[in-house]
């Protein structure tokens, strides 16, 4: 019965997202370009691309995930459907989780696909694609998660898109330390598990408590 | 049935109403009136639990509606000044969607012939004039008419003469289901005579 509700704002933020499809690209270009500027501006030395891989990854991740928050609900709250979903019949915990994960769905999972093409630029190892994609895909939900909060703290503010970040982005960096962490662990040929291990209870842990915080957020800025 | 209790609201440091109390009984239409800016909307979005009054209570069946959270939201159907209409979404779909973030019942018959009431027409909506989208939201009303209590902020706005009409007469036929009805509106509407007033 919980999850009906849930299914219903997936669908329908998918469905969204399929009549916008250049929302959806601008942020994938989004990181595909921030991840190559790294090579042309560093020039190719392959000992130094390969080192710093995958921290330009996960940060050109961090980036584009955060370029796709500000609409997270400042669509809904303009047009009065946030309205409705603060009126649902469903606890608001789990609408926000929803629009979480469709918001993963549709910015982060893509960028868990192309990653291992980005990885080539780098003439990073093909062993660790693996690891590079786990990572984000542990690592990338995480940030949707973390992100709904400053979304629905800034929801309504001049210039929210900038504080979002100033918000966000702090709090982003565990993330981005263990995720990158996985990838140069595997690279030196050591387990990358202890980071992916962390990886995986941050996201259980953000998962279970970051949409009350969201859905408090929420109640605040809709006032 | 909704009882205000001494309510009063204050939006950026200006008092818009203080001790403002009423109850609405089943089968009650309640109208409510004031100037631009004097706090209907704030009022409405008090009663629904959109907004926490600065003091006071609301109260639904005796029960403070911040304790019965969705519980209450089951209860009500609120619609407020923007349609709460995806502009990328159609007509159909929204109302769906709708329905079933509200966990209102419904199947495709019936939602198609509520459209097909309002004549909204099945485009996205980015497409429809404003009287056309105030249609498809309040296409709701004809899906929701087990819910003992409506709150519409300005229904009548952008309406043509004939859907007001319409509009009217589903609130009248939703009272005498005794259920509970309370609008604003600027537009004189047939139906202001039946309804008991709150003025702000």
């Amino acid at each position: 019965m919980i999850l009906a509700p849930a299914k219903t704002i997936v669908r329908r933020d998918l469905l969204l997202a399929l009549r916008r499809r250049s929302d959806v690209a601008t942020a994938l270009l989004f990181f595909v370009i921030v991840a190559s500027l790294f090579p042309l501006g560093i020039g190719a030395e392959p000992n130094l691309l390969r080192s710093i891989a995958p921290g330009v990854i996960w940060v050109a991740a961090l980036l584009s995930s955060m370029l796709s928050l500000n609409r997270l609900f400042a669509g809904d709250h303009a047009d009065g459907t946030l309205e409705q979903m603060l009126l649902g019949a469903a606890p608001l915990g789990i609408v926000v989780a929803a629009k979480a994960f469709a918001h993963w769905l549709v910015s982060g999972l893509p960028l868990v696909l192309i990653a291992p093409i980005i990885a080539l630029q780098y003439d990073v190892a093909s062993a660790l694609y693996g690891v590079l994609a786990l990572s984000l895909l542990l690592g990338t939900p995480i940030l949707s998660i973390i992100g709904a909060i400053g979304a629905a703290l800034t929801l309504g503010l001049r210039g929210g898109g900038v504080l979002l970040s100033l918000l966000v982005l702090p709090l982003y960096v565990p993330v981005l330390i263990m995720g990158a962490g996985a990838v140069e662990m595997a690279s030196a040929g050591l387990s990358p598990d202890g980071q992916l291990l962390l990886l995986a209870a941050m996201l259980v842990v953000t998962g279970a408590f970051a949409p009350l915080a969201t859905a408090a957020a929420l109640r605040i800025s809709s006032e | 049935m909704l009882e205000a209790d001494k309510l009063e609201c204050e939006r950026g440091s200006r008092t818009l109403f203080r001790q403002l109390s009423f109850s609405l009984a089943g089968g009650e239409l309640l109208r409510v009136s004031g100037q631009n800016g004097s706090g209907k909307t704030s009022l409405l979005r008090i009663l629904c639990g959109l907004l926490t009054p600065t003091q006071g209570e609301v109260r639904w069946k005796g029960t403070r509606i911040q304790d019965l959270a969705e519980d209450y939201s089951r209860e009500l159907l609120y619609i407020g000044h923007a349609a709460a209409v995806k502009d990328d979404l159609t007509p159909a779909e929204n109302l769906e969607i709708a329905c079933r973030l509200a966990a209102v019942p419904f199947d495709r018959e019936t939602l198609k012939s509520a459209l097909q009431a309002y004549s909204v027409p099945e485009l996205p909506v980015r497409k429809l004039s404003q009287g056309q989208r105030r249609r498809a939201a309040l296409a709701r009303l004809l899906l929701s008419a087990s819910a003992p209590l409506w709150l519409l902020d300005e229904p009548f706005v952008a309406l043509d003469p004939a859907a007001s009409a319409f509009t009217e007469d589903l609130l009248s036929r939703h009272v005498g289901r005794g259920a509970s009805v309370v609008y604003t509106t600027h537009q004189p509407a047939g139906i202001d005579s039946r309804a008991r007033v709150v003025q702000l």
